[in-house]
């Protein structure tokens, strides 16, 4: 008879998480079943929505495809996040370096500054960000906004990094260098290759990061041709035609391979954000 | 390459007076990056606020306190403001108790467990502004299959039914339904960010103290309250603060579900400023309704400041 009671806290469990995960996920179930339900089918008021009550179609996913600026947006949206990984890791890592080996006061300080400055939203600094993008001659520009994204990437990907860089043991580098290598040939041949997890960490983020993006890219890109899937997707298909197939496969498409990525990474997002808190 | 290198026999100080030096060149531009691009717009953020600042216009003109006696005397900055600290306040203290209940259910072990991590994340991992997309259509005045569920269930579009004899309930038409969908979509937005922060915490408590409640007769209400809550109340604030920074300060939410409307009644300080600011192009003003959103913010830094210092002496 004791089994039934762990049937019971069993099927609790599964029952508190299915109710979760429908929570969690029925927007994107929604996006799923609306991507290739035929017109009539999603305008017909007595259907059933949940369940295809006339055969699926690819018509939605060909005119957006192929009528649209989607892939533009998606291409803007590559270009952005890689340049921002680009420029990220070149400033992040020295950085991260720094502040993981500068001991005492003044290196603590400042590794918790920079972590603060992650903290300044960006709805306070768009306003004369776009000032500043307008004397530099970036606006409606991709510029604009790789010049900007950084200032969010940066701050985090530091922090993330330092706590890497922390980790590995300052022997080895002291070693290598009583072998011959300068301080910073012993940071990239020795440090750099045993910290791979941590960059690829601030790859993913960087990348993800800015993909989701919304108010820098709201506020600076106003052209169609130029919008990430960000603001393209809700700004412009709604704009042009307003029908909701295309429309959901838009906003699904670009949704599903940056959650999977970021699922796989959030550990150490998370480990980022908690440094302090759990010891 | 060797010029950081102190070469052997030297006196130790002057090879630490060369770290030094290497030290904040490497540093250099993070800050040179942050001080510019950050430190030099919030500023110009408070100058614009003081000024007459507009899109179009190339001159500054100093104007005092001007801009915010007009920000204050707006009803809907009012409303904004409002708004924001609700719409905040309600989404935490909801996603705070859902995420507690969602945490103690994920730390098991159990088959399927990826696919419902993934899942539950989804709201969290996918960018915002596409979700709320998903949502806008689940919410439409016409085709929202909620309404459809309750129709079916019979509690909406019948003649004496519950929630009335109109077909649809128009969520983002009626002011009060719009402030509730704006609060359901941020607390859907927030709970996988603090559920995982809560995990990590949860997994940080030494399985022997629990062990060690329960072998001396403490149940599961009593090992919550008193052994997990407190030990856990260091990242739950973390869990917290964070939701606040990010539900304080969002736009896209409010912007892609409803404009700030019906009438404003779900404008908060990052739209209103947005509208003013850059659709409007009255620079000033819109700069100052955003600063309202830093007295809040430096709050919420200060205390991860004290939280992160006392975790370092601990």
């Amino acid at each position: 008879m004791a089994s039934l009671r762990q049937i019971g806290r069993r099927s609790s469990l599964y029952g508190v998480l299915s109710f979760f995960a429908l929570f969690s996920a029925f927007p994107f179930f929604w996006m799923v079943i609306a991507s290739f339900k035929r017109d009539h089918d999603l305008y017909t008021l007595k259907n059933n929505p949940f369940i295809f009550n006339e055969p699926p179609t690819l018509d939605h996913l060909h005119h957006l495809f192929f009528d649209t600026l989607f892939v533009r947006y998606l291409i803007n949206t590559a270009v952005v996040g890689i340049a921002v990984v680009i420029i990220t890791l070149v400033v992040a890592v020295p950085a991260a370096y720094s502040l993981a080996r500068w001991t005492g006061r003044w290196g603590e300080n400042l590794g918790i500054g920079i972590f603060l400055t992650y903290l300044v939203p960006p709805t306070l600094l768009f306003i004369p960000l776009s000032r500043v993008i307008a004397v530099l001659g970036l606006q409606e520009s991709l510029w604009s906004l790789i010049l900007v994204y950084p200032t969010f990437t940066i701050p985090f990907c530091t922090w993330l990094l330092m706590g890497f860089f922390k980790s590995i043991p300052l022997d080895i580098e002291e070693q290598a260098m009583v072998d011959g290598y300068s301080r910073v040939g012993a940071m990239v041949r020795i440090v750099l290759p045993l910290s791979i997890s941590g960059l690829l960490t601030v790859v993913v983020f960087s990348f993800t990061l800015s993909m989701h993006e919304f108010i820098y890219a709201l506020a600076f890109i106003s052209s169609s041709a130029l919008k990430t899937v960000s603001i393209g997707v809700p700004t412009e298909l709604i704009g042009e035609f307003f029908e909701w197939g295309p429309l959901m496969a838009g906003a699904l498409i670009p949704s599903i391979p940056v959650a999977i990525l970021y699922t796989l990474f959030l550990d150490r997002f998370i480990a980022g954000f908690t440094v302090g808190a759990i010891k | 390459m060797s010029d950081f290198d102190g070469e052997f026999g030297r006196p130790r100080s002057h090879i630490w007076d060369r770290e030094q030096v290497l030290a904040s060149l490497l540093i250099a531009p993070a800050i040179l990056y942050i001080v510019v691009l950050v430190g030099i717009p919030f500023c110009m953020a408070i100058y614009y606020s003081l000024s007459d600042a507009t899109t179009g216009s190339q001159t500054l003109h100093f104007v005092g306190l001007r801009n915010f006696q007009a920000v204050l005397k707006d009803a809907v900055f009012r409303k904004a403001l409002l708004n924001t600290f609700i719409f905040t306040l309600v989404s935490q203290a909801l996603v705070l108790v859902l995420a507690k209940i969602l945490a103690l259910a994920l730390i098991k072990d159990f088959r399927g467990k990826w696919l419902a991590r993934f899942l539950i994340l989804l709201p969290w991992t996918a960018p915002i502004a596409l979700g709320t997309i998903g949502w806008m259509w689940m919410l439409d005045s016409i085709f929202s299959p909620i309404d459809w569920l309750l129709r079916y269930m019979g509690l909406l579009g019948a003649p004496g039914a519950l929630l009335g004899a109109n077909s649809n309930l128009y969520w983002l038409g009626v002011p009060s339904l719009a402030m509730l969908s704006v609060i359901l979509v941020h607390t859907w937005r927030m709970l996988p960010l603090a559920t995982v922060i809560l995990l990590a915490g949860l997994t940080s408590i030494p399985q022997e103290i629990l062990d060690a409640a329960e072998v001396d007769g403490a149940g599961f209400w009593r090992r919550l309250f008193q052994i997990m809550i407190p030990m856990l109340l260091p990242i739950m604030t973390v869990a917290v603060l964070f939701g606040i920074v990010f539900t304080f300060t969002d736009i896209a939410v409010v912007y892609i579900l409803t404009q700030g409307g019906p009438v404003h009644s779900t404008q908060v300080l990052a739209s209103w400023a947005f509208f003013k600011g850059i659709e409007a192009g009255d620079l000033a003003q819109g700069a100052a309704v955003a600063l309202f959103l830093f007295p809040a913010m430096a709050g919420v830094a200060a205390l991860m400041l004290r939280l992160a210092r006392r975790s370092e002496v601990a």
